[in-house]
């Protein structure tokens, strides 16, 4: 008995080691993903010149971490403890993440894969990858501070 | 004490209890707007209403839940939801002659928006933030009807509120009203405030509804004006609704990032938006450029507040 209680405590230990992993590892995605985007939009806004250069590798970074984006590595169930904005309804409908998670990386590849050639490309490729992040942090992700 | 002194503190009892109700039920009753200002509304410009619409987020709480697409523009109603006070749920108001607003008059309209009357002299619940559209602009109410008109019709009455008492009391609403419906703007704003600044509180204050979400309530579910846009506990679940004041904990962008983050969603520091606001922002989104700039300008005007929802550890 006191072997299986030793045991399943170290179990739940590890569970929440591997998630504090999953949740840190998510979140390196989600920032890079942020970090890419930067000169991006500094340059959809007009405050930065088009840059060809600037362009290609910031969306070359962003489709990295996008393809990082793998939903049952970086978000296994019950995640949702500790330092995460992560919901519940994210395991109640993982279907739909999962498509939404698809749908990102297609669409981020897509883009990438054709660099836009002025502001307004930047402007209309970055609207089409800020719909993907909306579309999941509005039922996926709640606020905490 | 002898049996008349009794009968007469009986009476007078009696007598106080009655002249309080009716005092009670005077003072909750409906509040149309009058007679002249009804028949002062313009006829309405749809393409100018659309504008409205947006602005005013309709959609956000009208549409069927999930709707995506043109099916936003169907207005059915049925989303829940659900607060301290119980569940509301948005009804159809839709174009629809039984089920939605299609029978309603400018008049019927523009007593809903701007006093939360229904046709029927009943008070609406504040879940419809009628709190706000009070300070909106007749023109723009005859605009939006104008527009709502427009849209198709769709049939199914959506469920009914599921509220606890005493709040199934609508009558009580009436003395709701006379505490917080108020068609003077929160924040006054100094004259050398520049037409763009006015804009912007007209938008935010009025139409955009933002300190319906984004400024603490009362018990009594008042906005605390005094505290106006500091952030408050959300509504539905333990999340918060952002401080967009510029104090302690609120926002600290510029206006040019604020209309950027209306724009496309995404903040400065390339976190994106989320939850309610994502269906806010798609609005924001569909409004000419200046409109976003005039939110953000008076955003900036704001006074600064700490936040208005606890700190958690």
């Amino acid at each position: 008995m006191k072997r299986l209680f030793v045991a399943g405590a170290l179990l739940a230990v590890t569970a929440s080691l591997s998630f504090a992993g999953a949740v840190e590892d998510r979140q390196a995605v989600m920032k890079s993903m942020g970090k890419a985007l930067g000169p991006l939009a500094a340059i959809a806004k007009g405050e930065n010149a088009f840059d060809a250069g600037v362009v290609e590798q910031n969306l070359t970074a962003l489709n990295e971490a996008a393809q990082k984006l793998d939903v049952a590595a970086l978000f296994p169930e019950g995640s949702t403890t500790g330092e995460t904005e992560a919901l519940p309804a994210i395991w109640e409908n993982m279907a739909d993440f999962q498509e939404r998670a698809d749908k990102l990386k297609a669409d981020v590849a897509e883009v990438a894969s054709a660099v836009p050639a002025d502001q307004a490309g930047v402007q209309a490729a970055l609207g089409k990858i800020g719909q993907n992040c909306g579309g999941c942090h509005e039922n996926y992700r709640m606020k905490k501070n | 004490m002898s049996k008349t002194t009794l009968g007469r503190l009986v009476l007078v009892v009696v007598v106080l209890g009655v002249a309080g109700g009716l005092v009670l039920f005077y003072l909750s009753g409906p509040n149309r707007l009058s007679q002249e200002t009804v028949a002062a509304l313009p006829e309405g410009d749809a393409a100018r209403g659309e504008r409205v619409f947006w602005a005013a987020g309709c959609t956000s709480c009208h549409a069927r839940p999930g709707a995506e697409g043109d099916a936003i523009l169907e207005l059915a109603g049925g989303l829940e939801l659900k607060t301290p006070f119980g569940t509301f749920v948005a009804p159809n108001i839709s174009s629809d002659q039984q089920d939605g607003i299609g029978g309603w008059s400018a008049g019927d309209f523009a007593n809903a928006m701007l006093r939360g009357v229904a046709p029927d002299g009943s008070h609406y619940y504040p879940a419809f933030p009628y709190a706000s559209y009070a300070r909106m602009r007749p023109a723009d109410i005859a605009d939006l009807y104008a527009f709502m008109r427009t849209l198709p019709a769709v049939p199914g009455a959506a469920p009914g509120h599921v509220l606890g008492f005493p709040f199934t009391i609508r009558r009580g609403l009436g003395l709701w009203k006379r505490l917080y419906l108020d068609p003077e703007p929160v924040i006054a704003l100094g004259p050398d405030a520049d037409d763009k600044t006015r804009a912007g509180r007209y938008l935010v204050e009025g139409p955009g509804h933002c300190g319906e979400c984004h400024t603490p309530r009362a018990f009594t579910g008042g906005s605390k004006t005094n505290e106006w846009l500091a952030g408050a506990a959300a509504a539905e679940g333990d999340g918060i609704v952002p401080n967009i004041t510029a104090g302690e904990g609120g926002l600290s962008w510029s206006a040019g990032d604020i209309a950027y983050y209306l724009e496309s969603g995404f903040t400065p520091d390339f976190d994106t938006v989320g939850g309610a606001m994502v269906a806010v922002q798609k609005n924001m989104a569909r409004l000419p450029a200046e409109d976003r700039e005039a939110i953000a300008a008076y955003l900036k005007a704001v006074p600064p507040r700490p936040n208005g929802y606890p700190a958690r550890d």
